[in-house]
């Protein structure tokens, strides 16, 4: 049984203009008809331009977001529409890591008493006292547990991410959605996190929902791949398959657009045109066939379902076709 | 200009220093880096933050003047010394000859005024074009970088822009005066890699166009090897590898560079090993570890013949074209990375 199952899933958020009175105008439609699973353990990367809705889907997942529309599903339980003792329960298993080390830690907070704060909220008293535990955990993610008194602007970039995931591992959660965690950091401190979480995850059998724009490090870190446009699916598959064999010309486009550490190499690039539209009017039809190198008028009039075309391989494109870009 | 420093190179930074005295103490941003640009050539610099690329950029802008910064050596753009200019004369050149791109649009642009009136003052500082002529100018540059509908777009304030768009705006701007150095710092940093490899196609075009110099200002590698002929890794304020683009990527010889390729997740790579990052954080640039500043973070220090924590390396030739600052033996370093970096890129 999956540990986490999203069925269709929407995040609207409302708009309006003001002229006299409120008139109420399309909303912007964030997050439109998301559905995965993704089982204990395992790692689904999320990607897509900015504006295509993988951190509202995050979010809405997490439950810090209200769902417009759908059901999510965890542990066996739906709690779409949890509240109270129940709500907290889930915050108990799912957790969080935001991608801001900056804006994501209280700056009046000793380290100590941020780390603690999931025992203080959840009203979990751990074996050998607060301060123990959360030596324990600073030690885990690698940093000095004498350094328990210290605020967060002593800390740097890379160690702040890691009181973050200390944070956010302090209950033993099962699911931890981690949004853009290594962007804000500088590449060699990048890989040091990106060590941390797949240490830990081996060591707890956590699943993660892993948010990224880079693609580079989704490939290293994910076991399947969801890449996301407009705040809808057009791919889904194991990573192997995703980034060796897409099909969706979307992806294909991503993956030939970015830059490989090896001069010269004379890659093809699929070079999309324009910028994203806007989720408040996404075209008709296929939300990418703006963009899209082959286009045709099907794909303004009909909206192409999500098919398994090979086994755990969902695309949702009229004309699917295997092309290799890397 | 002493007879033997002219040489002929477009752009010869020459032992460049920029330090700033703080009530901390005295932070070293840049500390002794040299380079030479030729036209039509790009330099990509490479470092983490506080390596001191930054610092250098502004400094050949001159826009460190007038700040408490204490710049020494020399920056000769065309056989002429920058830093012994005049305000006045350095104006001149700045936006018209050379020109700088800024990684953030938004904070670089002026949000009460319209892009146009922007590009237009660009253009008017530096020429007696009347307002309407530079204005048609403005509209075509606008076409050139890829603008959609530039006769609409260039009465659009800034915040009217997406991200991209905003980007290319200020590309149009830094080459509206067709200048023959530009200085792009993390152009394309902020950006999706749509948009990047779009805006890097823009760049290369452009050059090819106009024959200007670039630096390219980066800590993406990636971007480094696509985009640059040359590449110069920082480290602590000072240079610690500097060479052509394939040997920097395929004989690399200094151990941070190598600590940054391991570092990295690769879209081409197959094996899914583990990532080797370089232990511990970069330096402050106001205690920078003595010796060699990479050594505190450095996996080969053992092999070096003289003790890192108290001399500091020079920069030197390790082979033909090819400068790094190490005080491991040449030989031992090439066979180090044969034998234990080159099987994990």
């Amino acid at each position: 049984m999956s540990l986490l199952t999203v069925t269709d899933l929407k995040k609207f958020f409302p708009t309006h203009t003001q002229k006299l009175v409120k008139v109420p105008g399309d909303p912007i439609r964030a997050v439109d008809g998301l559905s995965f699973s993704l089982d204990a353990g395992e790692t689904l990367g999320l990607v897509g331009e900015s504006g295509c809705g993988k951190s509202t889907a995050g979010r809405t997942i997490l439950r810090l977001l209200e769902p417009t529309a759908g059901r999510i599903e965890f542990n066996g339980r739906d709690v779409t529409k949890s509240k109270g003792e129940e709500l907290r329960r889930l915050r108990r298993e799912a957790q969080m890591v935001f991608q801001d080390p900056y804006g994501s830690l209280n700056p009046r907070h000793p380290v100590g008493s941020i780390i603690a704060a999931p025992f203080d909220i959840q009203g979990v008293k751990p074996e050998g006292g607060v301060k123990a535990a959360v030596q324990g955990l600073m030690e885990r993610v690698g940093l000095n547990p004498e350094h328990y008194n210290r605020y967060p602007h002593e800390f740097s970039g890379g160690q702040r991410q890691r009181i973050g995931v200390a944070r956010a591992i302090a209950l033993k959660p099962k699911l931890i959605v981690c949004d853009e965690p290594v962007s804000a950091l500088d590449v060699s401190i990048q890989a040091q996190v990106i060590n941390l979480l797949e240490d830990i995850q081996a060591e707890q059998n956590l699943a993660y929902v892993f948010i990224a724009h880079d693609l580079s490090v989704v490939r290293h870190i994910s076991d399947r791949v969801m890449v996301m446009y407009l705040g809808k699916v057009m791919e889904v598959a194991d990573r192997h398959t995703l980034y060796e064999s897409p099909m969706h010309p979307y992806t294909q486009a991503l993956l030939s657009a970015v830059p490989v550490p090896e001069p010269r190499r004379g890659r093809e690039r699929i070079l999309l045109k324009g910028d994203l539209p806007s989720p408040q009017n996404p075209p008709s039809g296929c939300v990418f066939r703006t963009r899209c190198f082959k286009a045709t008028e099907r794909c303004a009039s009909e909206v192409p379902v999500a098919t398994e075309l090979a086994p755990g391989h969902i695309v949702a494109c009229h004309y699917p076709e295997v092309r290799t870009v890397l | 200009m002493s007879p033997a420093t002219a040489s002929k190179a477009f752009l010869e930074v020459d032992n460049l220093s920029v330090h700033f005295p703080t009530d901390d103490g005295l932070v070293r941003a840049v500390d002794g880096v040299s380079f030479t640009l030729e036209k039509g050539r790009t330099l990509g610099i490479v470092g983490e933050s506080g390596s001191g690329k930054s610092v250098t950029s502004l400094a050949i802008m001159g826009l460190h003047r007038g700040t408490r910064a204490k710049l020494t050596g020399h920056i000769r753009l065309d056989g002429q010394d920058l830093t012994e200019l005049t305000d006045e004369e350095l104006r001149q050149l700045r936006g018209n000859k050379m020109a700088m791109i800024f990684q953030d649009p938004l904070s670089a642009m002026h949000p009460y005024y319209t892009i146009g009136q922007q590009l237009v003052e660009a253009i008017q500082v530096h020429s007696s074009e009347s307002k309407k002529a530079a204005r048609t100018s403005v509209v075509e540059m606008l076409g050139r970088v890829g603008i959609p509908n530039p006769n609409k777009r260039v009465d659009q304030y800034p915040h009217e822009f997406s991200g991209g768009m905003r980007q290319r705006a200020m590309i149009a701007m830094a080459l509206i005066n067709n200048p023959e150095l530009l200085i792009a710092d993390e152009p394309t940093t902020a950006l999706d890699v749509t948009v990047q490899a779009q805006i890097l196609d823009l760049m290369r075009g452009l050059q090819r166009e106009f024959g200007s110099a670039i630096i390219m200002i980066t800590h993406d590698l990636g971007v480094v090897a696509e985009i640059a002929d040359q590449v110069l890794v920082m480290y602590g304020g000072k240079c610690v590898e500097y060479g052509t683009v394939d040997d920097s990527f395929h004989r690399p010889d200094h151990p941070y560079t190598w600590g940054l390729l391991t570092s990295m997740p690769r879209l081409d790579r197959v094996k899914q090993e583990r990532l080797v990052p370089v232990v511990g954080n970069p330096p402050s640039l106001i205690n920078v570890p003595p010796g060699c500043a990479f050594h505190p973070r450095c996996a080969f220090r053992a092999l070096a013949s003289q003790p890192c924590d108290s001399v500091v390396p020079e920069l030197a030739e390790s082979y033909f074209g090819h400068l790094s600052r190490c005080h491991i033996p040449v030989a031992q370093r090439a066979e180090t990375f044969a034998s234990d970096i080159a099987p994990k890129l």
